[in-house]
């Protein structure tokens, strides 16, 4: 069995689980009751949050925990709209965020504010100088991912941010979810004012995510209440999933740095390969892309198909997006990159894990091969 | 020292069960349901089987049902969605000054949106009437958000009879039932309820889940917007294991249901005919019967709540002073307040005991005994 869409969700490692189970079980109570087994609970809560604070290099105080990445993106943007709409109404984007980023802003345009969606390169790549010539009086936000969810492309962000410091008066906020744990990003460095993380993608539990809010940002809360997380996202705090989160982004950073050489020779490989398979176009760039995304495409062939083929040798694979992928439509991402829609239609991503060696990648290839070579085959049996 | 958790009102301990029948969506079907292949599908599976049973133990259909990160974005959820998709019908909302802060604080922003608010005072038993509600009504009410049972005192509100006086109004009727599902029987359709707001971890499932019912036909707008899931109304990869659960934790509750409010009601008679027998100066907060069974507020008069609550705690007695969802704090809590106002000293010497599961007679029994031996060394002072 390869489970090769990590991109969609990670298999939790056993430590986190262990963690998780623990916590659940023995230090149950509610971090803002006062009692002993409250101030248990709280105390691991501060932990957490002073560990991931450590591994992001940012203040406890700058990490708030929330449900995941797709509360921690509506957190970010819409927090900053209500909060800064007296200064400006506008919002800079690209063409090829995730849905939790788009829709938020979509929603925005509904009450009035304005939104531009910078076009990327065929690479899939945001130019800084397109967002600078975006930029506007009333812009309060620029909003770029770190890395696409689909074709792996990694945004140009600290250029971006020291771009923006020319403009102090826009925030920066970045989707970080399949970057984190994965790509070395210093977030001040970088001038990052906000940046996403969903725990899920990095072998942490579902239900828990972190929103980095650099000190001084003021948002406008998502959701009020007992004002919890210094009074940004109200709720009692899902301990465990937080205290397994810290577990799971400490584990990821440590793999994914020892890995991240061989992931690279991985995804070389394995372009290196399809691209030599007639009917089968890479669109992952080769320079400037996460080690851990591949996309390609298959000429004549549907990606639904295609993934339910390789299925079959419990190669798990997937069309895009998982967001996405029930509604059956192309990649906007490809779309944005200028990939016809009959070919945006036929995409397939695959998304390794630290568990990846270099001896799968004939495995791999071979599997696409034949899968490809077997669908041809019922396709012209068809005709 | 053993310790007594009487705070189950605050979070309750995870059932050993749920835990159970979480692990297997944590190490072998982790996929994520919109993903088409066989571990997508798989969750997807557990997702609409958990979906079905939920619905069932509130008597909806599952399409009604959305899952979210806790009671507190499901009462956002309700009364900012329901508020933002019906503001060209109308801006004002009625609900009471003794609710839980994920209604009030949402209400507080909603004002500053520019809606109206009506918070319903509570007479001296802490219960609002159905003719409060009747001539807070207006044509541009859109809706009304009363909570089920209170989470410091565990009164009940006349969810049955407003449910009856709304289906004559257009406004929308949402509760705030975190603290009364699972203890008590509801059937959404028999209260005319619209949209019910719950969350697993007062019930022994897991931190971090919850639904809102919402009714078919409630127009209602998404709070967080991204993938389709759950039906477009609440974006984000959804938590199948804590789904699930929360499904095993429901289940559950459903099952003892009846036991669970006999055993708790002998739990509350235990502590105060031991109180009566010590003789320490108390009353209970709220009305005498009509309550949840789980929930005990009591003042103990003579006595500083927090002083109380340090001794409680030394002695093994873990008890809250009301909300623990005040981040914290110890501010007067606003719930006696309603019912007291400012000046009683009920609201600075109070103390919320609420049972749950893993508490036995011989637990309180004991606790009881210590309570009063607590409370007589503090007041003869």
């Amino acid at each position: 069995m390869m489970y090769l869409d990590n991109s969609a969700t990670t298999k939790p490692f056993p430590e986190v689980l262990q963690s998780f189970i623990k916590v659940a079980t023995d230090y149950f109570g509610n971090p803002s009751s006062l009692h002993g087994l409250g101030m248990q609970a709280e105390r691991l809560l501060t932990q957490a949050r002073e560990q991931m604070a450590r591994l992001l290099e940012v203040k406890p105080s700058e990490v708030i925990f929330t449900s995941g990445g797709t509360e921690g993106n509506n957190l970010a943007i819409k927090g900053v709209a209500w909060q800064h709409q007296q200064r400006g109404r506008h919002i800079i984007t690209t063409a090829i965020e995730h849905p939790s980023v788009i829709e938020a802003c979509k929603q925005l345009e509904q009450f009035g504010f304005q939104v531009t969606y910078v076009p990327v390169d065929e690479r899939g790549i945001v130019s800084v100088a397109h967002i600078e010539q975006a930029l506007r009086d009333d812009t309060i936000l620029v909003s770029v991912m770190h890395v696409n969810n689909e074709v792996g492309s990694i945004q140009p962000i600290e250029q971006i941010g020291a771009m923006l410091k020319k403009y102090p008066k826009v925030l920066f906020h970045v989707d970080g979810v399949q970057g984190a744990a994965k790509l070395p990003l210093h977030l001040k460095r970088a001038n990052v004012d906000l940046y996403t993380m969903s725990a899920h993608k990095f072998h942490g539990l579902k239900g828990a995510g972190v929103l980095y809010v650099r000190e001084g940002v003021r948002l406008s809360p998502l959701l009020s209440g007992g004002a919890q997380e210094m009074q940004l996202r109200s709720g009692t705090e899902n301990v465990a999933a937080i205290v397994a989160m810290a577990k799971a982004l400490r584990l990821s950073i440590e793999k994914y740095r020892e890995s991240y050489a061989r992931l690279e020779e991985i995804k070389r490989a394995i372009i290196g390969r399809l691209q030599t398979i007639e009917g089968i176009s890479v669109h992952t760039p080769l320079e400037q892309s996460a080690p851990h995304i591949i996309h390609f495409s298959l000429e004549g062939i549907k990606s639904e198909t295609f993934v339910h083929e390789l299925e079959k040798q419990h190669m798990y694979v997937s069309t895009t997006s998982a967001c996405s992928s029930r509604k059956k439509a192309p990649s906007k991402t490809l779309l944005a990159m200028g990939i016809e829609k009959t070919r945006a239609e036929r995409s397939i991503r695959i998304s390794l894990s630290y568990e990846q060696q270099i001896e799968h990648v004939p495995i791999i290839v071979e599997a696409i091969e034949q899968a490809y070579e077997r669908l041809k085959i019922v396709a012209r049996g068809t005709k | 020292m053993e310790r007594t958790y009487l705070d189950h009102a605050a979070t309750s301990p995870v059932h050993p069960q749920v835990v159970e029948a979480m692990i297997p969506y944590m190490t072998t079907y982790f996929g994520n349901p919109s993903s088409i292949h066989s571990f997508g599908r798989e969750s997807r599976r557990a997702l609409d089987e958990a979906r079905e049973t939920i619905a069932k133990t509130v008597g909806a259909k599952a399409n009604e049902i959305i899952f979210t990160s806790g009671g507190t974005e499901a009462d956002n959820l309700a009364i900012i969605g329901v508020a933002m998709a019906n503001r060209e019908k109308g801006r004002h909302i009625i609900t009471t000054s003794v609710e839980h802060h994920a209604v009030l604080n949402t209400c507080k922003y909603l004002q500053k949106q520019g809606f109206d608010v009506t918070y319903l005072p509570v007479d001296e038993h802490g219960m609002i009437s159905v003719e409060q509600v009747k001539s807070a009504l207006r044509d541009d009410t859109i809706i009304v958000s009363i909570m089920f049972g209170n989470n410091e005192t565990g009164v009940l509100q006349p969810i049955h009879d407003i449910g009856q006086l709304l289906r004559d109004h257009d406004a929308y009727f949402h509760t705030d039932a975190v603290q009364a599902y699972g203890l008590v029987p509801i059937d959404v359709h028999e209260l005319g309820i619209d949209l019910l707001s719950v969350s697993s971890h007062k019930v022994n499932g897991p931190k971090g889940v919850g639904f809102l019912y919402v009714r078919e036909g409630v127009r209602l707008m998404p709070h967080i917007y991204g993938g389709e899931q759950e039906r477009k109304r609440r974006a984000g990869t959804e938590n199948v294991p804590g789904i699930v659960g929360f499904q095993k934790a429901a289940e559950l509750a459903q099952q003892t249901m009846s036991e669970k409010r006999a055993l708790y009601e002998q739990f509350q008679h235990i502590m105060l005919t031991t109180f009566e027998r010590e003789g320490i100066d108390y009353a209970v907060n709220g009305h005498e019967t009509n309550r949840l069974p789980h929930v005990l507020n009591v003042a103990f008069f003579g006595t500083n709540v927090e002083a109380l609550l340090v001794n409680l705690d030394l002695a093994g007695i873990a008890a809250s002073s009301g909300s623990a969802c005040t981040a914290g704090s110890i501010d007067p809590s606003h719930v006696l307040v309603a019912m007291y106002g400012n000046d009683s000293e009920r609201i600075r010497s109070s103390v919320r005991f609420s049972f749950g599961y893993g508490n036995t007679l011989e637990q309180i029994e004991r606790a009881a005994y210590d309570i009063a031996k607590i409370v007589k060394r503090l007041t003869k002072a």
